[in-house]
Protein backbone atom coordinates (compact mmCIF):
# COMPACT_ATOMS: atom_id res chain seq x y z
CA UNK A 1 0.00 0.00 0.00
CA UNK A 2 1.24 3.48 -0.74
CA UNK A 3 -0.09 5.06 2.46
CA UNK A 4 3.34 6.20 3.63
CA UNK A 5 4.08 9.47 5.43
CA UNK A 6 4.39 11.58 2.30
CA UNK A 7 1.16 10.21 0.86
CA UNK A 8 -0.64 10.90 4.16
CA UNK A 9 0.47 14.54 3.95
CA UNK A 10 -0.82 14.77 0.40
CA UNK A 11 -4.18 13.34 1.46
CA UNK A 12 -4.09 15.76 4.42
CA UNK A 13 -4.58 18.85 2.27
CA UNK A 14 -7.42 17.14 0.43
CA UNK A 15 -9.06 16.51 3.82
CA UNK A 16 -8.86 20.27 4.55
CA UNK A 17 -10.87 21.00 1.39
CA UNK A 18 -13.81 18.80 2.39
CA UNK A 19 -17.28 20.26 2.53
CA UNK A 20 -16.11 23.15 0.38
CA UNK A 21 -16.26 24.43 -3.18
CA UNK A 22 -13.26 24.68 -5.51
CA UNK A 23 -13.82 27.25 -8.24
CA UNK A 24 -12.25 27.67 -11.68
CA UNK A 25 -10.84 31.19 -12.12
CA UNK A 26 -8.98 32.79 -15.03
CA UNK A 27 -7.86 36.12 -13.50
CA UNK A 28 -6.83 37.50 -10.07
CA UNK A 29 -10.11 39.46 -10.07
CA UNK A 30 -12.13 36.26 -10.43
CA UNK A 31 -9.98 34.62 -7.74
CA UNK A 32 -10.85 37.47 -5.37
CA UNK A 33 -14.57 37.01 -6.12
CA UNK A 34 -14.24 33.26 -5.46
CA UNK A 35 -12.39 33.75 -2.16
CA UNK A 36 -14.89 36.38 -1.01
CA UNK A 37 -17.76 34.01 -1.83
CA UNK A 38 -16.21 31.36 0.43
CA UNK A 39 -14.37 29.05 -2.01
CA UNK A 40 -12.01 26.70 -0.13
CA UNK A 41 -9.58 26.71 -3.09
CA UNK A 42 -9.34 28.00 -6.63
CA UNK A 43 -8.28 26.30 -9.86
CA UNK A 44 -6.18 28.69 -11.95
CA UNK A 45 -6.68 28.15 -15.67
CA UNK A 46 -6.48 30.19 -18.83
CA UNK A 47 -9.97 29.44 -20.15
CA UNK A 48 -12.91 27.82 -18.39
CA UNK A 49 -13.90 24.43 -19.89
CA UNK A 50 -16.90 25.76 -21.82
CA UNK A 51 -14.60 28.20 -23.68
CA UNK A 52 -12.05 25.45 -24.32
CA UNK A 53 -14.89 23.39 -25.80
CA UNK A 54 -16.03 26.32 -27.96
CA UNK A 55 -12.57 27.47 -29.11
CA UNK A 56 -11.21 24.03 -30.00
CA UNK A 57 -7.49 23.67 -30.71
CA UNK A 58 -4.99 22.37 -28.18
CA UNK A 59 -5.59 23.29 -24.53
CA UNK A 60 -2.38 23.44 -22.46
CA UNK A 61 -1.09 24.39 -19.01
CA UNK A 62 -1.85 28.05 -18.20
CA UNK A 63 0.87 30.73 -18.40
CA UNK A 64 3.11 30.86 -15.34
CA UNK A 65 2.59 34.61 -14.91
CA UNK A 66 -1.18 34.16 -14.83
CA UNK A 67 -1.02 31.38 -12.19
CA UNK A 68 1.47 33.43 -10.16
CA UNK A 69 -0.86 36.44 -10.26
CA UNK A 70 -3.68 34.32 -8.83
CA UNK A 71 -1.40 32.83 -6.14
CA UNK A 72 -0.45 36.36 -5.08
CA UNK A 73 -4.10 37.44 -4.91
CA UNK A 74 -5.63 34.88 -2.53
CA UNK A 75 -4.74 33.20 0.78
CA UNK A 76 -6.65 29.98 0.00
CA UNK A 77 -4.92 27.09 -1.85
CA UNK A 78 -4.36 27.42 -5.60
CA UNK A 79 -4.53 24.45 -7.97
CA UNK A 80 -3.48 24.35 -11.62
CA UNK A 81 -3.95 21.88 -14.47
CA UNK A 82 -1.39 19.84 -16.38
CA UNK A 83 -2.19 17.79 -19.49
CA UNK A 84 -2.66 14.03 -19.03
CA UNK A 85 0.81 12.46 -19.20
CA UNK A 86 2.64 15.80 -19.48
CA UNK A 87 4.97 15.36 -16.53
CA UNK A 88 7.05 18.34 -17.58
CA UNK A 89 4.09 20.69 -17.18
CA UNK A 90 3.60 19.08 -13.76
CA UNK A 91 7.25 19.70 -12.85
CA UNK A 92 6.85 23.35 -13.88
CA UNK A 93 3.76 23.67 -11.68
CA UNK A 94 5.60 22.04 -8.79
CA UNK A 95 8.50 24.46 -9.23
CA UNK A 96 5.94 27.28 -9.13
CA UNK A 97 4.73 25.87 -5.76
CA UNK A 98 1.06 25.52 -6.63
CA UNK A 99 -0.77 23.70 -3.82
CA UNK A 100 -2.29 20.96 -6.00
CA UNK A 101 -1.93 19.76 -9.59
CA UNK A 102 -4.96 18.55 -11.54
CA UNK A 103 -3.91 16.08 -14.24
CA UNK A 104 -6.94 16.98 -16.26
CA UNK A 105 -8.92 15.66 -19.20
CA UNK A 106 -10.11 19.26 -19.74
CA UNK A 107 -6.72 19.94 -21.37
CA UNK A 108 -5.65 18.10 -24.52
CA UNK A 109 -3.87 14.86 -23.50
CA UNK A 110 -0.12 14.79 -24.12
CA UNK A 111 0.33 11.01 -23.80
CA UNK A 112 -2.22 8.55 -25.19
CA UNK A 113 -0.99 5.64 -23.07
CA UNK A 114 0.54 6.88 -19.84
CA UNK A 115 -0.70 9.14 -17.10
CA UNK A 116 1.87 11.04 -15.03
CA UNK A 117 3.76 8.94 -12.47
CA UNK A 118 2.62 11.08 -9.55
CA UNK A 119 4.47 9.31 -6.75
CA UNK A 120 7.87 11.06 -7.13
CA UNK A 121 6.24 14.50 -6.80
CA UNK A 122 6.02 16.31 -3.48
CA UNK A 123 2.98 18.30 -4.60
CA UNK A 124 -0.31 16.36 -4.37
CA UNK A 125 -2.33 15.50 -7.47
CA UNK A 126 -6.04 15.28 -8.17
CA UNK A 127 -7.26 13.17 -11.11
CA UNK A 128 -10.60 12.51 -12.76
CA UNK A 129 -12.37 9.14 -12.93
CA UNK A 130 -15.54 7.74 -14.50
CA UNK A 131 -15.55 4.46 -12.61
CA UNK A 132 -13.86 2.65 -9.74
CA UNK A 133 -11.14 1.02 -11.82
CA UNK A 134 -10.05 4.36 -13.25
CA UNK A 135 -10.05 5.93 -9.76
CA UNK A 136 -7.90 3.12 -8.32
CA UNK A 137 -5.45 3.24 -11.25
CA UNK A 138 -4.94 6.95 -10.61
CA UNK A 139 -4.46 6.33 -6.87
CA UNK A 140 -1.91 3.62 -7.63
CA UNK A 141 -0.02 6.21 -9.70
CA UNK A 142 -0.04 8.50 -6.64
CA UNK A 143 -3.17 10.68 -6.94
CA UNK A 144 -4.14 11.95 -3.45
CA UNK A 145 -7.64 12.98 -4.43
CA UNK A 146 -10.13 11.73 -6.99
CA UNK A 147 -12.86 13.74 -8.67
CA UNK A 148 -15.58 12.19 -10.74
CA UNK A 149 -15.10 13.57 -14.24
CA UNK A 150 -18.62 14.53 -15.21
CA UNK A 151 -18.53 16.44 -18.49
CA UNK A 152 -16.60 19.67 -18.03
CA UNK A 153 -18.02 22.81 -19.60
CA UNK A 154 -21.41 21.20 -20.27
CA UNK A 155 -23.44 22.79 -17.46
CA UNK A 156 -25.24 19.43 -17.45
CA UNK A 157 -25.09 17.38 -14.24
CA UNK A 158 -26.06 14.05 -15.83
CA UNK A 159 -22.50 12.84 -16.48
CA UNK A 160 -21.33 13.77 -12.97
CA UNK A 161 -24.27 11.81 -11.57
CA UNK A 162 -23.51 8.82 -13.81
CA UNK A 163 -19.86 8.72 -12.71
CA UNK A 164 -20.63 9.20 -9.00
CA UNK A 165 -23.38 6.54 -9.10
CA UNK A 166 -21.02 4.15 -10.89
CA UNK A 167 -18.17 4.57 -8.41
CA UNK A 168 -20.45 4.34 -5.37
CA UNK A 169 -22.19 1.23 -6.73
CA UNK A 170 -18.93 -0.49 -7.62
CA UNK A 171 -17.56 0.24 -4.14
CA UNK A 172 -20.69 -1.11 -2.41
CA UNK A 173 -20.53 -4.29 -4.49
CA UNK A 174 -16.97 -5.00 -3.33
CA UNK A 175 -17.97 -4.77 0.35
CA UNK A 176 -20.29 -7.79 0.12
CA UNK A 177 -17.88 -10.14 -1.65
CA UNK A 178 -15.71 -12.71 0.08
CA UNK A 179 -11.95 -12.32 -0.12
CA UNK A 180 -11.43 -15.10 -2.66
CA UNK A 181 -13.66 -13.20 -5.10
CA UNK A 182 -11.57 -10.02 -4.96
CA UNK A 183 -8.82 -11.21 -7.33
CA UNK A 184 -11.29 -11.52 -10.18
CA UNK A 185 -12.60 -8.05 -9.25
CA UNK A 186 -9.05 -6.69 -9.50
CA UNK A 187 -8.92 -8.20 -12.99
CA UNK A 188 -12.36 -6.83 -13.91
CA UNK A 189 -11.61 -3.31 -12.65
CA UNK A 190 -8.02 -3.46 -13.93
CA UNK A 191 -6.80 -2.17 -10.59
CA UNK A 192 -4.21 -3.33 -8.01
CA UNK A 193 -5.50 -6.01 -5.61
CA UNK A 194 -4.30 -4.02 -2.55
CA UNK A 195 -6.58 -1.12 -3.48
CA UNK A 196 -9.48 -3.45 -4.26
CA UNK A 197 -8.98 -5.00 -0.79
CA UNK A 198 -8.95 -1.53 0.80
CA UNK A 199 -12.27 -0.59 -0.82
CA UNK A 200 -13.81 -3.98 0.07
CA UNK A 201 -12.85 -3.48 3.72
CA UNK A 202 -13.72 0.22 4.04
CA UNK A 203 -16.45 0.83 1.46
CA UNK A 204 -14.68 3.97 0.32
CA UNK A 205 -11.61 5.17 -1.55
CA UNK A 206 -8.39 5.58 0.46
CA UNK A 207 -8.36 9.25 -0.68
CA UNK A 208 -11.10 11.91 -0.66
CA UNK A 209 -13.65 11.64 -3.47
CA UNK A 210 -14.84 14.92 -4.95
CA UNK A 211 -17.21 15.76 -7.77
CA UNK A 212 -16.65 17.80 -10.93
CA UNK A 213 -17.97 18.45 -14.41
CA UNK A 214 -21.39 19.97 -14.95
CA UNK A 215 -22.33 21.70 -11.68
CA UNK A 216 -24.24 24.88 -12.61
CA UNK A 217 -26.69 25.58 -9.75
CA UNK A 218 -26.79 25.39 -5.92
CA UNK A 219 -29.10 22.37 -6.20
CA UNK A 220 -26.60 20.61 -8.51
CA UNK A 221 -23.87 21.07 -5.89
CA UNK A 222 -26.12 19.81 -3.06
CA UNK A 223 -27.14 16.80 -5.20
CA UNK A 224 -23.52 15.74 -5.69
CA UNK A 225 -22.85 16.07 -1.93
CA UNK A 226 -25.92 13.94 -1.20
CA UNK A 227 -24.63 11.29 -3.61
CA UNK A 228 -21.38 10.99 -1.70
CA UNK A 229 -19.10 13.73 -3.03
CA UNK A 230 -16.96 15.21 -0.26
CA UNK A 231 -16.31 18.51 -2.06
CA UNK A 232 -17.51 20.07 -5.30
CA UNK A 233 -15.49 21.56 -8.15
CA UNK A 234 -17.33 24.22 -10.13
CA UNK A 235 -15.78 25.13 -13.45
CA UNK A 236 -17.71 27.15 -15.97
CA UNK A 237 -20.78 27.16 -13.70
CA UNK A 238 -19.76 30.29 -11.82
CA UNK A 239 -18.07 32.65 -14.25
CA UNK A 240 -20.33 31.66 -17.17
CA UNK A 241 -23.44 32.37 -15.11
CA UNK A 242 -25.08 35.77 -15.39
CA UNK A 243 -24.16 36.76 -11.82
CA UNK A 244 -20.90 35.03 -10.75
CA UNK A 245 -20.63 36.55 -7.24
CA UNK A 246 -24.17 35.45 -6.31
CA UNK A 247 -23.86 32.00 -7.87
CA UNK A 248 -20.52 31.46 -6.11
CA UNK A 249 -21.91 32.41 -2.70
CA UNK A 250 -25.11 30.39 -3.16
CA UNK A 251 -23.24 27.27 -4.31
CA UNK A 252 -20.98 27.49 -1.22
CA UNK A 253 -24.04 27.65 1.03
CA UNK A 254 -25.80 24.74 -0.71
CA UNK A 255 -22.63 22.62 -0.43
CA UNK A 256 -22.24 23.20 3.33
CA UNK A 257 -25.95 22.78 4.11
CA UNK A 258 -26.85 20.03 1.60
CA UNK A 259 -28.52 17.96 4.33
CA UNK A 260 -31.06 20.74 5.04
CA UNK A 261 -33.52 21.30 2.15
CA UNK A 262 -34.71 24.62 3.67
CA UNK A 263 -31.14 25.97 3.49
CA UNK A 264 -30.65 24.65 -0.06
CA UNK A 265 -33.90 26.41 -0.97
CA UNK A 266 -32.51 29.65 0.53
CA UNK A 267 -29.36 29.17 -1.55
CA UNK A 268 -31.43 28.64 -4.72
CA UNK A 269 -33.44 31.76 -3.85
CA UNK A 270 -30.27 33.83 -3.38
CA UNK A 271 -29.52 33.73 -7.10
CA UNK A 272 -32.98 35.19 -7.74
CA UNK A 273 -33.89 34.95 -11.41
CA UNK A 274 -30.27 35.23 -12.58
CA UNK A 275 -29.62 32.62 -15.22
CA UNK A 276 -27.12 29.82 -14.70
CA UNK A 277 -24.69 29.02 -17.52
CA UNK A 278 -26.32 27.69 -20.65
CA UNK A 279 -26.19 23.89 -20.66
CA UNK A 280 -25.46 21.33 -23.35
CA UNK A 281 -27.36 18.12 -24.03
CA UNK A 282 -24.39 15.77 -23.58
CA UNK A 283 -26.31 12.84 -25.16
CA UNK A 284 -26.21 14.76 -28.48
CA UNK A 285 -22.44 15.28 -28.34
CA UNK A 286 -20.33 12.96 -30.53
CA UNK A 287 -18.12 10.62 -28.45
CA UNK A 288 -14.92 12.30 -29.67
CA UNK A 289 -16.09 15.60 -28.19
CA UNK A 290 -16.59 14.18 -24.68
CA UNK A 291 -13.70 15.26 -22.45
CA UNK A 292 -14.55 12.47 -19.97
CA UNK A 293 -13.36 9.86 -22.51
CA UNK A 294 -9.80 11.19 -22.35
CA UNK A 295 -7.49 9.09 -20.16
CA UNK A 296 -8.12 5.43 -19.24
CA UNK B 1 -20.55 10.22 28.01
CA UNK B 2 -19.41 13.66 26.85
CA UNK B 3 -21.46 15.05 23.95
CA UNK B 4 -19.06 16.98 21.75
CA UNK B 5 -19.84 18.89 18.56
CA UNK B 6 -17.59 19.35 15.53
CA UNK B 7 -18.10 22.57 13.59
CA UNK B 8 -18.92 21.15 10.14
CA UNK B 9 -19.09 24.23 7.92
CA UNK B 10 -16.01 23.17 5.97
CA UNK B 11 -12.77 21.25 6.60
CA UNK B 12 -11.69 17.89 8.04
CA UNK B 13 -14.59 17.60 10.48
CA UNK B 14 -15.09 13.90 9.75
CA UNK B 15 -11.54 13.07 10.84
CA UNK B 16 -12.15 14.91 14.12
CA UNK B 17 -15.45 13.08 14.62
CA UNK B 18 -13.71 9.70 14.24
CA UNK B 19 -10.89 10.70 16.65
CA UNK B 20 -13.40 11.93 19.26
CA UNK B 21 -15.44 8.73 18.96
CA UNK B 22 -12.31 6.64 19.49
CA UNK B 23 -11.55 8.85 22.54
CA UNK B 24 -14.96 7.90 23.98
CA UNK B 25 -17.20 10.87 23.13
CA UNK B 26 -20.64 11.07 21.57
CA UNK B 27 -20.22 13.28 18.49
CA UNK B 28 -22.57 15.56 16.51
CA UNK B 29 -21.88 17.75 13.50
CA UNK B 30 -22.67 21.41 14.20
CA UNK B 31 -23.84 23.77 11.45
CA UNK B 32 -26.49 25.87 13.26
CA UNK B 33 -26.91 27.70 16.59
CA UNK B 34 -29.49 25.11 17.69
CA UNK B 35 -27.03 22.26 17.05
CA UNK B 36 -24.35 24.22 18.94
CA UNK B 37 -26.55 24.63 21.99
CA UNK B 38 -27.11 20.85 22.19
CA UNK B 39 -23.42 20.01 22.83
CA UNK B 40 -21.11 20.35 25.86
CA UNK B 41 -17.86 21.05 24.01
CA UNK B 42 -16.86 21.95 20.45
CA UNK B 43 -14.03 21.18 18.05
CA UNK B 44 -13.23 23.72 15.33
CA UNK B 45 -11.43 21.64 12.67
CA UNK B 46 -8.73 22.32 10.12
CA UNK B 47 -9.80 23.71 6.78
CA UNK B 48 -9.86 27.16 5.26
CA UNK B 49 -10.39 29.78 7.98
CA UNK B 50 -11.56 32.39 5.44
CA UNK B 51 -14.29 30.03 4.20
CA UNK B 52 -15.40 29.23 7.76
CA UNK B 53 -15.43 32.93 8.73
CA UNK B 54 -17.66 33.79 5.79
CA UNK B 55 -20.15 31.07 6.65
CA UNK B 56 -20.09 31.98 10.37
CA UNK B 57 -20.88 35.56 9.42
CA UNK B 58 -23.62 34.76 6.88
CA UNK B 59 -25.31 32.23 9.14
CA UNK B 60 -25.04 34.55 12.19
CA UNK B 61 -23.02 31.98 14.17
CA UNK B 62 -20.24 34.30 15.31
CA UNK B 63 -21.87 35.59 18.51
CA UNK B 64 -23.40 32.20 19.49
CA UNK B 65 -19.89 30.70 19.23
CA UNK B 66 -18.41 33.46 21.39
CA UNK B 67 -21.10 32.95 24.01
CA UNK B 68 -20.59 29.17 23.89
CA UNK B 69 -16.86 29.67 24.46
CA UNK B 70 -17.50 31.81 27.54
CA UNK B 71 -18.72 28.78 29.48
CA UNK B 72 -17.87 25.65 27.47
CA UNK B 73 -14.61 24.13 26.15
CA UNK B 74 -13.48 24.60 22.53
CA UNK B 75 -10.59 22.78 20.84
CA UNK B 76 -9.28 24.44 17.68
CA UNK B 77 -6.79 22.87 15.25
CA UNK B 78 -5.03 24.81 12.48
CA UNK B 79 -7.89 26.89 10.98
CA UNK B 80 -9.62 26.41 14.35
CA UNK B 81 -6.57 27.90 16.09
CA UNK B 82 -6.82 30.91 13.78
CA UNK B 83 -10.52 31.36 14.63
CA UNK B 84 -9.89 31.13 18.41
CA UNK B 85 -6.99 33.63 18.47
CA UNK B 86 -7.15 37.24 19.64
CA UNK B 87 -5.06 38.55 16.73
CA UNK B 88 -4.55 37.20 13.16
CA UNK B 89 -2.13 38.39 10.47
CA UNK B 90 -1.21 37.46 6.83
CA UNK B 91 -3.82 38.69 6.07
CA UNK B 92 -5.44 40.34 9.09
CA UNK B 93 -8.88 38.90 9.77
CA UNK B 94 -11.49 38.85 12.49
CA UNK B 95 -11.50 36.05 15.06
CA UNK B 96 -13.36 34.90 18.16
CA UNK B 97 -10.69 36.17 20.59
CA UNK B 98 -11.25 33.32 23.05
CA UNK B 99 -7.57 32.37 23.45
CA UNK B 100 -4.97 35.10 24.05
CA UNK B 101 -2.60 34.28 21.19
CA UNK B 102 -1.43 36.15 18.09
CA UNK B 103 -1.31 33.97 14.97
CA UNK B 104 0.29 34.30 11.54
CA UNK B 105 -1.50 32.34 8.77
CA UNK B 106 0.25 30.01 6.28
CA UNK B 107 3.48 30.86 8.07
CA UNK B 108 5.45 27.73 7.14
CA UNK B 109 4.84 28.39 3.45
CA UNK B 110 2.79 26.59 0.85
CA UNK B 111 1.86 22.90 0.67
CA UNK B 112 5.40 21.86 -0.26
CA UNK B 113 6.44 22.90 3.23
CA UNK B 114 3.92 20.70 5.05
CA UNK B 115 5.48 18.00 7.22
CA UNK B 116 5.10 15.22 9.80
CA UNK B 117 7.38 15.61 12.85
CA UNK B 118 7.69 14.29 16.39
CA UNK B 119 7.23 16.81 19.22
CA UNK B 120 7.57 16.52 22.97
CA UNK B 121 4.44 17.74 24.79
CA UNK B 122 3.99 18.40 28.53
CA UNK B 123 1.88 15.62 30.01
CA UNK B 124 1.90 13.61 26.75
CA UNK B 125 5.52 12.75 25.97
CA UNK B 126 6.32 12.19 22.29
CA UNK B 127 3.47 13.16 19.90
CA UNK B 128 3.26 12.91 16.14
CA UNK B 129 2.49 16.37 14.70
CA UNK B 130 1.14 16.72 11.14
CA UNK B 131 1.56 20.30 9.86
CA UNK B 132 -0.36 21.36 6.73
CA UNK B 133 -0.16 24.99 5.61
CA UNK B 134 0.03 25.64 9.34
CA UNK B 135 -0.22 28.97 11.15
CA UNK B 136 2.47 30.04 13.65
CA UNK B 137 1.60 31.27 17.12
CA UNK B 138 3.66 34.49 17.35
CA UNK B 139 2.56 35.85 20.71
CA UNK B 140 1.19 34.20 23.84
CA UNK B 141 -0.69 36.12 26.58
CA UNK B 142 0.03 35.69 30.32
CA UNK B 143 -2.95 33.35 30.90
CA UNK B 144 -1.84 30.86 28.25
CA UNK B 145 0.08 27.66 29.02
CA UNK B 146 2.36 26.32 26.28
CA UNK B 147 2.20 22.50 26.25
CA UNK B 148 4.46 21.89 23.25
CA UNK B 149 6.78 23.73 20.88
CA UNK B 150 8.24 22.97 17.46
CA UNK B 151 11.33 24.90 16.33
CA UNK B 152 10.81 27.16 19.35
CA UNK B 153 7.25 28.20 18.39
CA UNK B 154 4.27 27.15 20.52
CA UNK B 155 2.17 24.50 18.69
CA UNK B 156 -0.07 23.15 21.48
CA UNK B 157 -1.42 25.65 24.02
CA UNK B 158 -4.16 25.84 26.61
CA UNK B 159 -6.06 28.68 28.24
CA UNK B 160 -8.76 27.90 30.78
CA UNK B 161 -11.42 25.82 29.04
CA UNK B 162 -9.83 25.99 25.61
CA UNK B 163 -7.18 24.00 23.78
CA UNK B 164 -5.35 25.02 20.59
CA UNK B 165 -3.11 23.02 18.22
CA UNK B 166 -1.53 24.41 15.05
CA UNK B 167 -1.00 20.82 13.87
CA UNK B 168 -3.57 18.09 13.12
CA UNK B 169 -3.89 15.40 15.82
CA UNK B 170 -6.99 14.18 13.93
CA UNK B 171 -4.76 13.05 11.04
CA UNK B 172 -2.75 10.78 13.36
CA UNK B 173 -3.91 7.45 14.76
CA UNK B 174 -2.80 8.63 18.21
CA UNK B 175 -5.94 9.95 19.98
CA UNK B 176 -4.34 11.22 23.20
CA UNK B 177 -4.89 14.92 22.46
CA UNK B 178 -8.56 14.26 21.71
CA UNK B 179 -8.83 12.15 24.89
CA UNK B 180 -7.35 15.10 26.82
CA UNK B 181 -10.01 17.41 25.35
CA UNK B 182 -12.79 14.93 26.13
CA UNK B 183 -11.57 15.01 29.75
CA UNK B 184 -11.72 18.82 29.73
CA UNK B 185 -15.35 18.59 28.63
CA UNK B 186 -16.37 16.01 31.24
CA UNK B 187 -14.53 18.11 33.87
Amino acid sequence: MILNEEFRLKIGLAEMLKGGVIMDVTTPEQAAIAEKAGACAVMALERVPSDIRKDGGVARMSPVSMIRGIMAEVSIPVMAKARIGHYMEARVLEALEVDYIDESEVLTPADEDNHIDKRPFKVPFVCGAKNLGEALRRISEGAAMIRTKGEAGSGNIVEAVRHMRTIQREMKQLTVLSHDELYAEAKRHQAPIELIEYVAANGKLPVPNFSAGGVATPADAALMMAMGAETVFVGSGIFKSHDPARFAKAIVKATTYWKDPAKVMEACDEVGVSEPMRGLDTSKLPAEELMANRGW
Amino acid sequence: MAHIGVLALQGDYEKHARSLERAGAQVSEVRTAAELNAVEGLVIPGGESTTMLKLLDRESLFEPLREFGATKPIFGTCAGAILLATKVENPEQVSLGLVDIGVRRNAYGRQLDSRVVSIDADGFGALEAVFIRAPIIRTVGPGVTVLARYNGDPVLVEQGLHLVATFHPELSTDDRVHAYFVKKVTG
